[in-house]
């Protein structure tokens, strides 16, 4: 038994060997963290450490709860994200369908290439574009309201456009990402059920219909609910630095991720910003695990777990 | 007559798409004519799709300013080559090991990676432990190792294409004739899974030198900006970089000479120009791994 074990040591050691810088970075970058959620529920005093804080039960929570920020940066972070999946996805469905059609793949492979450039942008350089069109004085879209006979916009300073712009903004950056992924499942279409098709001739039309969208709907499925898991997280970029964190679009623009980082950093209110935090990650834990099990039951190959 | 219906449909399909490239690259072109415009012509006229008087005094003025700037990038360059090189190494031997068919505790590390896919400790835990107990704020490890270094995603990505694309009877053979596992990984598997390794090597340095986020997390000191941060800055300070020259320097910039409105969007041509540069050669990787992570995600 001794020998079998220290046989098994010996086989098994330059595994455990390779595992060891991921698990030790997983252990300080994920796995303290995660313990120190702990945070939330005590009067944090640096002085005497996360341990030795005193507790305060939920009134990190409570206190949270009776701002009226609770529902308006959850009702913000769900309903833009909940545009954002509507609208990358019926664009990206589109550009796909189309380019499949398209029979020059060089042109194919051009759109695809321009498409996916705003993916590699930081969300600084994208806030800098953004400024380049709604920046008040020198923007392009108030020289164009000039033109036009029409007023000035000062946009940083309008909350009411920005629920439209964020998802304009969004989906310029992300659309590309996504026609990759629907491309790459049209293209996986078996080729005998187009040829099937064609020989009882039906148009085009019909045939995204019938095969191309039904072929599909495991991707588009999957897609959504991978989103739909993650619709309480929103991207800290996109609603932080695009809008300049303009106090006057606070309303309009502040999510979760903003609100946690403005608690910590700015404010250096520990304990509504780690309340914030913790609220964010058990939702978002159930919303994962919810749609992990809906996955599982629908296509158990894509499932995560 | 079929076939003419088809090339209609080729054109306007051809057509729409290019109507759609144009808008997605209106904001860029904006962006880098406004650069290359004389800085009068901005304050009268705002930003346009075309220079009106071409001009290079935006440049001018951030080449005098070039010191911050290249130190910047040295700094993301560095950043971006080992936080690249450490996270490609870590993720490719994680997922080696658990491309391995069987060993004792495999379900746990694998659980163990899974699970961070899951659930996050959020912000806060993560930042009063990085600079109250490892003491990382103001270091270039708050650059590094934070959140960027090796994730789940991509670990799945290479275990899935080793499993896929390498033949198990390769590595027994390779064990037989006295390869350990660090020659097996070394000779076979960074060979035959060097598609997938560029991938997520593109991912990760991508991700580092877009970075921005661990820049204004955890560094407050000015030696340590990455380009980012500098873009971070001078879009909300547009004289951040005159701000800290030399009084030297300072009195051939005075304020109001400074032509803010192109320089703003010159040193926002800077920072992206990299990326622009290289991108086209590596889109097709990245195209790859968008499709591999989609059918295993």
């Amino acid at each position: 038994m001794k020998k079998s074990f220290r046989y098994k040591l010996k086989k098994y050691m330059p595994i455990y060997i390779m595992l060891l810088p991921g698990f030790l970075y997983l252990l300080i970058n994920n796995y303290i963290p995660m313990g120190g959620i702990l945070i939330a529920f005590k009067h944090m005093d640096y002085s005497k450490g996360i341990l030795g804080s005193d507790w305060s039960g939920l009134a990190n929570f409570e206190y949270l709860f009776k701002t009226p920020d609770a529902f308006r940066i959850t009702r913000n972070t769900i309903l833009y994200n909940g545009a954002f999946i509507i609208s990358t996805m019926v664009m990206a469905i589109i550009f796909a369908i189309l380019l499949s059609e398209i029979w020059s793949k060089r042109a194919v492979k051009f759109y695809q290439t321009v498409l996916l450039l705003p993916y590699m942008l930081s969300m600084i350089i994208v806030s800098y574009l953004a400024y380049s069109f709604l920046a008040g004085d020198t923007g392009l879209l108030n020289g164009v309201l000039e033109r036009f006979g029409r007023e000035k916009v000062s946009w940083y300073s309008r909350p009411e456009y920005w629920p439209f712009i964020l998802v304009i903004i969004n989906c310029w950056k992300t659309v590309g990402y996504s026609t990759v992924i629907y491309l790459a499942s049209i293209l996986g279409i078996d080729g005998e059920l187009y040829e099937a098709a064609s020989v009882d001739g039906i148009t085009k039309l019909q045939r995204i219909r019938y095969i191309m969208l039904p072929m599909i709907k495991p991707t588009i499925i999957t897609i959504l609910l991978l989103n739909i898991g993650r619709i309480f997280y929103s991207d800290f970029g996109l609603f932080y630095q695009v809008p300049m964190s303009s106090g006057a679009l606070m309303d309009a623009t502040n999510t979760i991720d903003t609100y946690v980082y403005r608690g910590l950093i700015s404010l250096g209110d520990v304990a509504m910003s780690s309340a914030a935090g913790v609220y964010q990650s058990l939702v978002g834990f159930l919303l994962v695990l919810c749609a992990n099990w809906i996955t599982k039951r629908y296509s158990s190959e894509n499932a995560l777990f | 007559m079929h076939y003419r219906s088809e090339k209609i449909y080729q054109v306007f399909f051809n057509l729409f798409m290019i109507l759609i490239s144009i808008a997605t690259l209106v904001p860029l072109i904006v962006l880098i004519s406004s650069s290359f415009t004389q800085n009068k012509d901005i304050t009268l006229y705002g930003y346009s799709l075309w220079p009106r008087t071409f001009s290079l005094e935006a440049y001018g003025y951030i080449w005098k300013e070039r010191m911050q700037i290249f130190r910047a990038y040295f700094i993301t360059i560095f950043v971006t080559a080992s936080g690249t090189l450490l996270g490609v190494i870590s993720s490719v031997l994680y997922a080696y090991a658990l491309s391995k068919r069987e060993f004792p505790l495999k379900r746990f590390f694998s659980v163990y990676l899974l699970f961070t896919m899951l659930f996050n400790g959020g912000l806060v835990p993560t930042y009063i432990m990085y600079t109250r107990y490892f003491g990382i704020k103001n270091t270039i490890f708050a650059l590094i190792i934070p959140g960027l270094l090796m994730n789940a995603f991509n670990v799945i990505l290479v275990r899935s294409y080793i499993q896929n694309n390498v033949p198990q009877a390769l590595i027994e053979a390779a064990t037989i004739d006295g390869a350990n596992e660090f020659i097996i990984v070394r000779k076979l598997i960074f060979p035959l899974a060097k598609p997938i390794i560029a991938t997520i090597g593109l991912f990760i340095g991508v991700a580092y030198w877009n970075d921005w986020q661990n820049g204004l997390y955890y560094v407050t000191d000015d030696k340590l900006y990455s380009i980012q941060q500098i873009l971070n800055n001078m879009l909300k300070n547009i004289e951040y970089l005159s701000k800290n020259t030399t009084s030297v320097a300072k009195s051939t910039t005075l304020a109001g000479t400074l032509p803010a409105g192109t320089v703003r969007m010159a040193i926002a041509v800077v920072g992206m120009l990299p990326i622009l540069v290289i991108y086209p050669f590596i889109q097709k990787y990245f195209v790859k791994g968008i499709s591999l992570g989609a059918v295993k995600g």
